[in-house]
């Protein structure tokens, strides 16, 4: 089975985020990187289907900064077979990164692409859908269990309140939520190995783009907390405060 | 030996086992010390993560890491519980090194990949009830029958014992010598008859890891099994065990640093009269002494490494650094309990757990007196040559 799996190089989400001096980006200085997590469940998946397979080749794509290469070793380390990095600046918006991904993953004639369902940078929720779309491919998003037997792909989705079972044949894009895998760390010889797996470097120019990020604003800090009283006495006027000052009864 | 590895691939094999300890093996603690066993997928990720080959050489399937870089990841392993370090700790150490060094191919082909990966544990049998710090004196036997060696003997508090499929056991060849000439080294496989493992000990840490009494009674081993030649036995483990004590003084380092964040953010969330008391300077003046005096350890041990990996002789520094740095450590950790107050000495807290789990260390692998004797002892000399 061919595999191909994308990864994003992202801050940790537990480095504190400061916005940069043009209000509109991230300020990079002492900000940890690293594969996006939602990703991180779909290399698992890639090297688990390949190993349960028992024959064929994972390859990761990734579009970034050179940089990035730090972080594709990591899947490298965790047992992808090689990579593919698309060389670009900046952070150019979905649609333009779903072409130039797809552009690449188009000629590489894979049973399976896979993605995170999202990036916890920028919460779009878009590549591998848009991806998808290019290849004209069948996408089955946000999958939280995946089963591949033959060439009939089984994949369950958490809806509001239940799960949704739904199936199609390889070749499809899946994206992946939590719950589908937990990702292996990799193993310390993984990691030695990963020093000398091919890594392709290839420059792509991205268009404009239709869409900008024009503000980037941290949440509001969170209010001090209010004790009312204590006991059975303070429910009438925890009620009342509930109900006409945060308004959520 | 040089570095094998280039210092990205350093530094992301050190960020993988620090996440590795973060993620599985901390929030594991509190079960191990109160189940006293380590449950069976820890085992297996450690397994898979490599770690029970660390020293060994890459041809038999370790990562052969130097000893600069074996410290540095046993100060990132060493944030957890030590028992976790414990289990893997023999087949690093003097499991391992004592094949390597002084073994033949058949015994190295026989053992030493499956020590690398783990599905073999060995167990490293000095001790006995009589003879402790002067283990020169001990008197388990070896006595040559034809093509066979018959142990009989004790052997007390024996790292792994329970679990191990190996015994490197010294053993007194030669009963007309007394002291260190007279002992070889042998392995024992487990399955032999003769041998038995008592019940495990009970004790006041490091809980998870095991240790008991090994027996030997008319214990028949291949004369094949003896490491080396005969009266070379304690050649075989004195050399293994200053590359020892620089692990465990890398040890120390690793759970003072962790004791250190432990005191740090416990100071910083716990107010009283008025201020989080990290804010009182007689609190401020622990955490800096700890600070200080872990920073200085970990410098030690860094240079010790460096020493043995350029080939010099490390005696004296491996015996300063195991004694400075268990001492150190356990200086740290009853601060860290003190800055803890009574929550320090509950159970649930893990300042309470690894002051227990840290005793130990001033005690194996040669005690604190001990290791003031050995320096003492190479200045005089020294001076008087
Ligand atoms: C958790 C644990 C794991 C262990 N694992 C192993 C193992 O895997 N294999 C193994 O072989 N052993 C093992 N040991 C044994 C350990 O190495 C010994 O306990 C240690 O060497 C001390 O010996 P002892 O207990 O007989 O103490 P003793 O030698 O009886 O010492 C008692 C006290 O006297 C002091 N003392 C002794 N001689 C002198 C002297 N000449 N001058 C000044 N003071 C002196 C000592 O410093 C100590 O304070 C383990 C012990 C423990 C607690």
């Amino acid at each position: 089975m061919k595999i191909a799996v994308c990864l994003k190089r992202v801050p940790d989400t537990t480095t504190k985020i400061v916005v940069a001096g043009d209000g509109k980006s991230i300020d990079e200085t002492g900000v940890k990187f690293v594969p996006n997590p939602y990703d991180e469940y779909a290399i698992e998946a890639a090297i688990a289907f390949k190993e349960k397979a028992g024959a064929g080749e994972t390859v990761v794509y990734s579009l970034g900064a050179d940089v990035a290469q730090e972080t594709m070793r990591t899947a490298l380390a965790m047992g992808i077979d090689r990579g593919v990095l698309l060389q670009s600046p900046g952070s150019p918006d979905g649609f333009e990164v779903a072409k130039a991904l797809a552009t690449e993953i188009g000629t590489g004639g894979f049973d399976l692409v896979l993605f995170g369902k999202m990036a916890v940078d920028d919460y779009n929720h878009q590549v591998g859908i848009m991806v998808a779309e290019l290849l004209e491919l069948p996408c089955i998003s946000a999958v939280s269990a995946l089963t591949i037997d033959g060439s009939a792909v089984t994949a369950e989705r958490e809806v509001e309140g239940g799960v949704e079972v739904v199936t199609c044949q390889l070749p499809v894009v899946i994206t992946a939520d939590k719950g589908i895998n937990t990702p292996r760390l990799p193993s310390l010889k993984g990691i030695m190995a990963a020093k000398k797996k091919p890594l392709e470097l290839k420059p792509v120019t991205l268009g404009p783009g239709g869409v900008t990020v024009t503000a980037l604003a941290l949440p509001p800090e969170r209010q001090a907390g209010k004790i009312v009283g204590e006991g059975p006495d303070a429910v009438p006027a925890l009620v009342q405060l509930l109900r006409n000052e945060a308004k959520v009864i | 030996m040089t570095a094998t590895l280039d210092p990205e691939t350093l530094a992301e094999l050190l960020q993988t086992i620090r996440r590795f300890v973060t993620e599985r093996l901390i929030p594991a603690e509190q079960q191990v010390d109160r189940e006293d066993r380590i449950p069976e997928d820890i085992l297996r990720d450690l397994q898979a993560m490599g770690l029970y080959g660390i020293t060994i050489p890459t041809g038999y399937g370790g990562l052969g890491l130097n000893a600069e870089e074996s410290v540095q990841v046993f100060f990132e392993l060493c944030r957890a519980a030590p028992a976790f370090r414990s289990v893997i700790g023999i087949n690093n150490g003097l499991g391992s090194s004592s094949i390597l060094s002084d073994g033949n191919d058949d015994q190295r082909n026989r053992y030493i990949r499956r020590l690398a990966s783990g599905d073999l544990v060995a167990a490293f049998c000095l001790t006995e009830p009589d003879s402790g710090s002067d283990a020169g004196a001990l008197t388990t036997t070896a006595r040559r029958d034809g093509d066979h060696y018959i142990l009989n003997g004790t052997k007390r508090y024996i790292t792994n014992a329970p679990q191990a499929g190996i015994f490197i056991v010294m053993a007194r060849t030669d009963p007309a010598q007394a002291g260190a000439a007279g002992v070889s080294a042998f392995i024992v496989e487990r399955e032999t008859p003769g041998l038995s493992v008592a019940r495990p000990d009970r004790k006041m840490g490091q809980k998870g890891a095991h240790l008991a009494d090994v027996i030997f009674e008319d214990c028949r081993i291949p004369a094949s099994a003896l490491i080396g030649r005969e009266g070379q036995g304690f050649k075989v483990a004195m050399r293994a065990l200053d590359r020892g004590r620089i692990h465990i003084a890398a040890m120390c380092v690793g759970i003072s640093e962790r004791l250190i964040d432990e005191g740090l953010t416990y100071a910083l969330d716990r107010p009283q009269f008025g201020k989080p008391i990290a804010e009182y300077q007689l609190v401020q003046a622990m955490l800096a002494d700890s600070k200080a005096e872990a920073y200085a350890a970990r410098c030690m041990v860094l240079d010790a490494a460096r020493r043995l990996d350029r080939g010099e002789r490390v005696s004296v520094e491996a015996s300063c650094s195991k004694m400075f740095a268990s001492e150190m450590c356990c200086r740290v950790a009853d601060r860290v309990v003190q800055i803890h107050g009574g929550a320090g000495y509950i159970s649930e807290c893990a300042a309470e757990r690894l002051y227990r789990d840290v005793r130990v260390f001033r005690l194996y692998e040669g005690t604190t007196q001990i290791q003031q004797l050995i320096i003492a002892k190479a200045m005089i000399t020294a001076r008087r040559a």
